[in-house]
């Protein structure tokens, strides 16, 4: 395997939207590139016990706190303890629902959007501004709306995933290539045929940009909402234990939500690459 | 369709949504006590300006977005220059970078108002954090779409590394590094307006907004958000243009026209 090609391969990912780096083939080779990250742990370890900084804990005190809260349940219950079913599930139940629906909305709107000159002509000027509003400075607004609960959490998440998604699956479907839409012609394909056998295939790289910027997003927004007006969650979770100045529980939350930023950044990647690995064969 | 019938079917559909709106609000359909109707929040919203107050605050929240994107750029532009020059250490760091950037940065919130005790202070320091990696990341991905000829020429004439970088690698570096920017900024203003409305000690939009709740104003909240809005979409117009302008040569020499 040359640089070169893994270079190419980064490079066109960028250009289609979002600036994700598509690790592919885990060789013992690519292995040894790791060698920083026990270094760094061990460093900020060491460091921690000989300073003694009070607002980094050495990262065994959070692993072990990360244990003690969530993990160290009964092995009936996958070893989750009542405080991480309590924490954990609502905040991402909501993340998966307000997500879900958020994708499903906008590419649905998206798709009819861009397939129609005069209905985006029309909602143009609207969407620019909705999607310039920055999420955070609706959930206020949905918190008064909705009072605290998981109604406002998944508004807010919604909210700062449907634009987008939306964006994106509008302008793949307005970009589709005239011969294919003229060969479905030919081939007299019906409106509901011509849609999924045509606009939608051909605007998935687009949607799929979108939906990859969407991930980490409705991640942002779901501590945010979870921060702001909640009475349970990670983010809850994460703003007790600061009122508590219970350190290594705050950093824990930190550590979840980074490794649950990375699970989830790389499983939709892979489902990416499965679903669009006609169009990468394609193009090549 | 010409330009001028795209705007004024843009124009009918706000108007038409704004009618909307008020009709529902009027009728009852939203209820009044939850949601002031569109054209009062629309009158508070043309006076917020007038407001000693609500301009200290939008200038808080600007100050906070600018010198955090600045310090960042100071930072993650130099620190991608690095990297993609030493391939060493690029390939070392880079899982590390990998790592860290899929990290929330509104996660990190509790954390810097911890670091910070001043809220300003929390808010230029996320921005910081959320900014550093699209541009490191932009910055890297720029320098390996650096034309090697052009090294190579710059090279054979005599010119040494640093000349080389200054040159070529970095002007063609700049456009990727632009659109880092672009990312950035609209993240940017989430992350503020999430740390003011957490500690809204310092002002800023969303302290005002935080104050408005609890003074049950929620026209002057959602007076806020449109404001807020305005912003976020003037500094993607901004950054828009200013890319365009300044980079044309760029799009011309990869074809892309959108």
């Amino acid at each position: 395997m040359s640089t070169g090609a893994v270079r190419r391969e980064e490079t066109g990912t960028t250009r289609d939207g979002g600036g994700a780096v598509v690790v592919r083939r885990t060789s013992a080779r690519r292995l040894v590139w790791y060698w920083l990250l026990p270094v760094a742990v061990l460093a900020w370890e060491l460091a921690a016990r000989s300073g003694q900084a009070a607002y980094f804990p050495p990262p065994s005190r959070i692993v072990v706190r990360m244990y003690e809260m969530w993990f160290s349940g009964p092995p009936t219950r996958a070893f989750l303890t009542d405080e991480a079913v309590a924490d954990l599930l609502p905040s991402l139940a909501r993340l998966f629902a307000g997500w879900a629906m958020a994708c499903a909305a906008g590419v649905l709107a998206g798709v009819a959007l861009g397939r129609s000159v005069r209905l985006s002509a029309l909602v143009e000027p609207l969407l620019h501004f909705a999607r310039s509003v920055p999420p955070a400075a609706l959930v206020p607004v949905f918190l008064a709306l909705f009072k605290i609960g998981t109604p406002m959490e998944l508004a807010s998440i919604v909210y700062g995933v449907v634009w987008p998604v939306l964006i994106n699956s509008m302008d793949g479907a307005r970009h589709v290539d005239r011969q294919y839409i003229e060969t479905g012609a030919v081939y007299r394909l019906g409106r509901l045929q011509r849609l999924t056998r045509i606009i939608l295939p051909a605007a998935a790289p687009k949607i799929f940009a979108g939906l990859r910027l969407s991930v980490s997003l409705a991640l942002i927004m779901m501590i945010i909402s979870e921060l702001v007006g909640s009475s349970e969650g990670i983010g809850h979770r994460m703003l007790e234990a600061q009122s508590q100045f219970d350190i290594p529980a705050m950093w824990a939350g930190i550590v979840l939500l980074g490794l649950l930023g990375i699970v989830l950044n790389t499983a939709f990647l892979a489902v990416e690459r499965t679903v669009l690995s006609w169009h990468r064969s394609a193009r090549s | 369709m010409t330009r001028i019938e795209r705007g004024t079917l843009g124009a009918l559909g706000v108007l038409g949504f704004l009618a909307v709106v008020e009709v529902a609000g009027r009728t009852g359909l939203i209820p009044g006590s939850v949601l002031p109707p569109i054209s009062q929040v629309l009158a508070v919203a043309a006076t917020l300006p007038l407001d000693e107050r609500f301009r200290s605050d939008v200038l808080a929240t600007l100050e906070a977005c600018l010198s955090g994107l600045a310090i960042a750029a100071l930072i993650a532009v130099p620190a991608g220059l690095l990297l993609g020059s030493v391939p060493f250490l690029e390939r070392s760091v880079r899982p590390l970078v990998e790592f860290l950037r899929p990290i929330p940065s509104v996660s990190l919130i509790p954390l810097a108002m911890f670091l910070f005790p001043a809220s300003q202070d929390a808010k230029t320091a996320l921005v910081v954090y959320t900014c550093s990696w699209p541009l490191l990341i932009n910055t890297l991905y720029g320098l390996g779409d650096v034309d090697p000829l052009a090294k190579d020429t710059l090279r054979s004439f005599g010119f040494g590394p640093l000349a080389v970088m200054w040159r070529v690698s970095l002007p063609s570096a700049a456009p990727f590094i632009a659109t880092g920017a672009r990312i950035a900024v609209s993240v940017t203003l989430i992350v503020a307006v999430s740390v003011e409305l957490l500690a809204p000690g310092d002002g800023g939009i969303g302290a005002f907004q935080s104050l408005a709740g609890s003074a049950n104003r929620i026209d002057r909240m959602l007076a806020a958000t449109v404001w807020a809005g305005l912003i976020g979409l003037a500094a993607n117009l901004l950054f828009t243009a200013a890319e365009r302008r300044l980079f044309h040569w760029h799009r011309e020499r990869t074809g892309v026209t959108a």
